[in-house]
């Protein structure tokens, strides 16, 4: 084993690349197992990994600095693009934020709506996901069906805010609009598909022995390494630790909802899909809740004063939401104008991508790098806002 | 978390104690103890979860100001420590052992803001501006569209009326 690795001079590793033992690699940035602009330089050892390193900055659009320049208005539209496959909390932090700085509380009604479009966002999120984490290990199917659902997904979200992926939906203040009529019978309709479909990945991925025989002890990450890389979310979870925001510290109205975290003790890659198919179905469930009880009428919105002129206290503050990935968070300063002074965005794929995945993957089989990757629910364009 | 903060005032020297939520309080601390405040909230105070290191810029009083913010999982609480660098030379000490994603954060700050974190690993390395020949593009006295207008060359483009420029395109003859 310790052949593998290559003689360390002055504290270097050395490699001798004439003598044909060493490769280099670079996976990405444009890669079928990356959702996005990532890319791994990995060098290899026959075909395991020896050395992985992150590189990111094939994504950066520079928003943090954007919206040092613009009215808190006119950063509404733009959050929602930070992370492309779950942009709803984007809206949603970015209200909260705007929101605590001034002092309001938006109406019951809002609140029912918001918690219900992240819980829809939180399941389109998961079905790419569980897509791109089963194609990764080989098993196509899978990962067309659950795109397809996923589209359904989104159908629902074209008929409720008039658009796919960009819904820009959660203003400062409350929501756009209420839900359409005949939508929830609509909902109800793809909920039945994607449930029947998340029993049949059960038995397509979960139980197949050539996914079980790649996805079990890879990537182990033990408990005590939570705090020290800063893990959050179904990675955590998939190790033992039950902590979910929407349970510990919850927003919105998840206290009116009745739902357990989820936790299995494998740590593994295996144990992670379990966690995230298992939160698939709880995120069923809550959707289900919430069309039961929410109200139907009452107001959506406060009314603000004119939101091009607004300014907003000076102070600063800190709000979090559990999204597919984990904690995601919104750093806010404001010196009292009409423009943010800063504002920090908290991916959790920025510890898990870079610091995490570079020790994990050392030892991996290349073939079993993108899965680990996917493994982790990395979404590289929050890495770099 | 008063507990704490009231505890912490005793070892260091603590001042500037915000309350924004109940369970989320901004302190400001010496640019020097920072180290060891930090540490005796992971080991002793259970604040044992670093969110995120943020930087903002006070151009008017020439200084930076750095956020850290920690979070227990037992109390739920979030703490912030900020502490003020001299904007002339930030200069801060590394946090890299304390916590592995520190280096990320670090590795950015270093970029976006030219603050330096000596000892710091991969800090010179660039993370996202690879090739990146101006100023600390995240420092509020950065003007990103002068620098783009210096920078790169004003394409000529031809700009055409849409309705009349398809009627030329589609019916010639009427024109």
């Amino acid at each position: 084993m310790s052949s593998l690795y290559p003689p360390i001079l002055n504290g270097k590793a050395v490699y001798d690349l004439k003598d044909q033992k060493y490769l280099k690699i670079w996976q990405g940035p444009q890669h079928p197992g990356v959702t996005g602009n990532m890319s791994l330089e990995l060098d290899v050892c026959g075909d395991q990994v020896i050395k992985c390193k992150t590189h990111v900055g094939y994504l950066h659009r520079g928003f943090e600095k954007l919206m040092e320049r613009r009215r808190y208005i006119n950063c509404f539209p733009i959050v929602c693009r930070i992370c492309v496959p779950e942009p709803d909390t984007n809206e949603y932090l970015f209200a909260a934020a705007v929101e605590e700085l001034l002092g309001i509380e938006i109406p019951e009604r809002a609140k029912w709506l918001r918690t219900l479009n992240l819980e829809l966002s939180r399941l389109a999120s998961f079905l790419m996901w569980i897509g791109g984490q089963s194609g990764s290990f080989g098993s196509g199917t899978v990962a067309q069906w659950a795109l397809a659902h996923r589209d359904y997904v989104l159908d629902l979200f074209e008929e409720w805010t008039g658009a796919r992926i960009y819904h820009m939906y959660m203003t400062p203040g409350g929501v756009r609009g209420g839900l359409p009529e005949g939508w929830d019978a609509h909902a109800q309709k793809v909920l039945d598909g994607v449930y029947k479909l998340l029993d049949e990945i059960r038995h397509v991925q979960l139980n197949n022995a050539i996914f079980k025989m790649r996805a079990v002890g890879l990537g182990t990450i033990t408990p005590d390494m939570i705090d020290k890389y800063g893990i959050v979310g179904p990675v955590a979870r998939g190790s033992g630790l039950g902590r979910d925001i929407r349970k510990d510290q919850p927003y919105l109205i998840y206290d009116q909802l009745s739902f357990d975290t989820i936790t299995e003790s494998g740590g593994d890659t295996y144990a992670r899909t379990v966690v995230r198919w298992r939160e698939m179905y709880q995120s069923i469930d809550l959707i289900r809740q919430i069309l039961k009880n929410m109200p139907r009428s009452g107001p959506l919105h406060i009314s603000l004063p004119n939101v091009l002129h607004l300014k907003v206290p000076a102070g600063e503050t800190y709000v979090r939401a559990e999204s597919t990935r984990g904690e995601y968070g919104y750093y806010m300063v404001s010196d009292g104008s009409a423009f943010p002074r800063k504002i920090t965005v908290r991916g959790p794929s920025y510890s898990h991508a870079m610091a995490l995945l570079e020790d994990l993957a050392v030892g991996v089989n290349l073939a079993d790098i993108h899965g680990l990757m996917l493994s982790l629910h990395t979404y590289p364009p929050e890495i770099e806002r | 978390m008063i507990d704490t903060i009231e505890i912490l005032k005793k070892q260091f020297e603590i001042n500037d104690l915000y309350h924004q939520r109940s369970n989320l309080c901004f302190i400001t601390g010496k640019k020097e103890q920072l180290l060891s405040i930090l540490q005796a909230l992971r080991d002793l105070h259970n604040y044992t979860h670093l969110v995120m290191v943020t930087a903002v810029d006070w151009i008017e009083q020439n200084q930076f100001q750095l956020t850290y913010l920690l979070h227990n999982y037992e109390s739920r609480t979030d703490l912030g420590i900020r502490v003020f660098l001299d904007r002339e030379c930030p200069v801060m000490a590394s946090i890299h052992h304390l916590w592995k994603q520190g280096r990320v954060y670090q590795q950015e700050l270093h970029e976006m803001f030219g603050i330096d974190f000596p000892g710091s690993p991969d800090q010179d390395i660039p993370m996202i501006l690879e090739g990146w020949q101006g100023p600390p593009p995240m420092r509020r006295d950065f003007d990103t569209k002068k620098y783009s207008e210096e920078t790169y060359s004003n394409r000529e483009r031809n700009h055409h009326e849409p309705e009349q420029y398809m009627k030329q395109i589609l019916y010639p003859e009427e024109n």
